[in-house]
């Protein structure tokens, strides 16, 4: 039997820290992960992962000093397999509380609002009850890699996988979406009150956590969007 | 609902695990890597590892150990240990670590919180404050591993690192340090009065239930070091002595 080729994932890399953590979780999986910070990158990427930390208003910069920003609004009309992190999420904004008058990527209406707690930012684990049609937050075998669940007998397993499953992601935020967008599915965590974990469309998966430092179930998370970016 | 973090403490020097032992033959506990992927699997919610440099060569071992560690790694890590400048920090976060830690190099220049705020995101920054009591019963900062004395109160202290940047405290108690006693739990009420960052209690940790008196006293986490690598607790132990306290830990 020939083994599967690794898959590809592209990560958008503009200078800001936590790559790393990204890299290292994806290869953990078998995939093959690469840094990338150009238009044409990012338009023929074949999976884009969008991680971001630090502020709305310098993301951004940087996303349009680079020409990114209609790349990325592209990929994410057409359903192209697409993961954002943290910051990510909340560049597909209108706009955010953080810095007022900077616009976001736009792809969803929503803005993006301070949390509702007394003690931010919101640094550690806590619950997603994911939406009961997600196709990411579904439980997967321990030790699964990428390549070898392409196979019929896991693709079989992954078709009889448990739908839902709820779990503990790692948070490192001080800002978050409250409102599901329209057109999108929103999973929930609640800090102090409600806010939105994650949000996905077709073959588009944006996380307010961080799946690369989640363990066990961001990593299944991870996996998750490997396989449904499939075509 | 946000879970309080049990935080294992790696203190290490030229690629191994050096300290936070007290058993003698039980000095070398393992590699880093081993030592943190195993703390993973018995539920830790993030790793700190300290490694204090003091040559270029010393460097290259931090930057090899974080490396390792990271490719294992699948929780948060933060490392500290002699940063000093943005540089210092970029090197680390570079080499995979999710979180800084400054300590001296902050009381010495207060400005290198917010430049490192401004440059990572103050999630990415931990203030890390050595307390030790003074004469008057309260609590002065002190730097270059408790062997300078400030003109820091810690509360003050605390309050003007998170203004600055810090996105949490990690408040380690001097004069409990190493003496197994549990934390001190004046310090981190006196320190969780008035200051609107997370919480890392540090210092003296002998037992489950010296971590239920700390959040108890309001850290929001708690790091140990030692009662771990004894292998007299493990992560997952201490875990379920909380939860049956009734603190909401990650399962």
């Amino acid at each position: 039997m020939i083994p599967n080729d690794p898959l590809s994932v592209s990560i958008v890399s503009t200078g800001v820290a936590n790559v790393a953590s990204v890299l290292a979780a994806f290869r953990r999986l078998g995939a093959e992960p690469r840094e990338i910070s150009t238009p044409e990158a990012v338009r023929s990427a074949e999976r884009l992962v969008l991680p971001g930390v630090g502020a709305f208003e310098a993301a951004m910069q940087e996303l349009i000093r680079r020409g990114l920003v209609e790349p990325l609004r592209e990929r994410i009309e057409r359903d192209l397999p697409t993961l954002c992190i943290c910051l990510g999420l909340q560049l597909l904004a209108r706009s955010s509380e953080e810095s007022p008058g900077v616009p976001g990527l736009g792809v969803i209406d929503a803005a993006v609002e301070r949390l509702p707690a007394r003690r931010l930012p919101q640094l550690g684990w806590n619950r997603v009850q994911p939406h009961e049609k997600s196709r990411f937050f579904v439980q997967r075998a321990v030790g699964e890699t990428a390549s070898n669940a392409n196979s019929e007998v896991d693709k079989e397993s992954y078709a009889n996988a448990t739908p839902i499953q709820p779990g503990y992601a790692y948070y490192a935020n001080s800002f978050c979406l409250r409102r599901e967008p329209s057109g999108w599915l929103a999973s929930w965590s609640n800090y102090e009150g409600d806010f939105v974990a994650a949000i996905e469309r077709g073959r588009v998966l944006a996380c307010q956590f961080h799946p690369e430092l989640s363990g066990e179930w961001g990593r299944q998370c991870l996996l998750n969007w490997l396989e449904n970016s499939g075509c | 609902m946000l879970t309080t973090r049990i935080i294992p403490c790696l203190d290490c020097r030229d690629g191994r695990v050096v300290k936070g032992v007290q058993f003698g033959n039980l000095r070398d506990v393992g590699s880093p890597a081993e030592q943190a992927a195993l703390y993973e699997t018995q539920g830790a919610d993030e790793i700190v590892l300290l490694d204090v440099i003091a040559t270029i060569e010393g460097q290259a071992a931090q930057a090899a150990t974080i490396r390792v560690v990271r490719q294992e790694l699948s929780i948060p890590l933060t490392v500290g240990g002699g940063v000093r400048s943005i540089e210092d920090a970029e090197r680390l976060l570079d080499c995979g670590a999710d979180k800084v830690s400054v300590n001296t190099a902050a009381v010495q220049n207060p400005g290198l919180i917010e430049e490192l705020a401004n440059r990572f995101g103050r999630q990415c920054i931990v203030l890390a404050v050595d307390a030790a009591s003074n004469e008057n019963g309260g609590w002065g900062v002190v730097t270059h591993s408790g062997r300078q004395h400030t003109d820091w109160e810690v509360g003050d202290w605390c309050r003007f690192g998170a203004d600055l940047g810090a996105g949490e405290i990690l408040l380690t108690s001097w004069d409990r340090d190493g003496t197994r006693s549990g934390y001190c739990l004046k310090l981190l009420r006196h320190v969780r009065d008035n200051l609107n960052v997370p919480l890392i209690a540090s210092g003296g940790a002998n037992s489950p239930q010296h971590l239920w008196e700390a959040i108890q006293a309001g850290a929001d986490a708690v790091l140990a070091a030692s009662i771990f690598h004894s292998g007299e607790y493990t992560v997952g132990d201490v875990k379920s002595f909380l939860l049956d306290c009734g603190v909401e830990v990650r399962q």
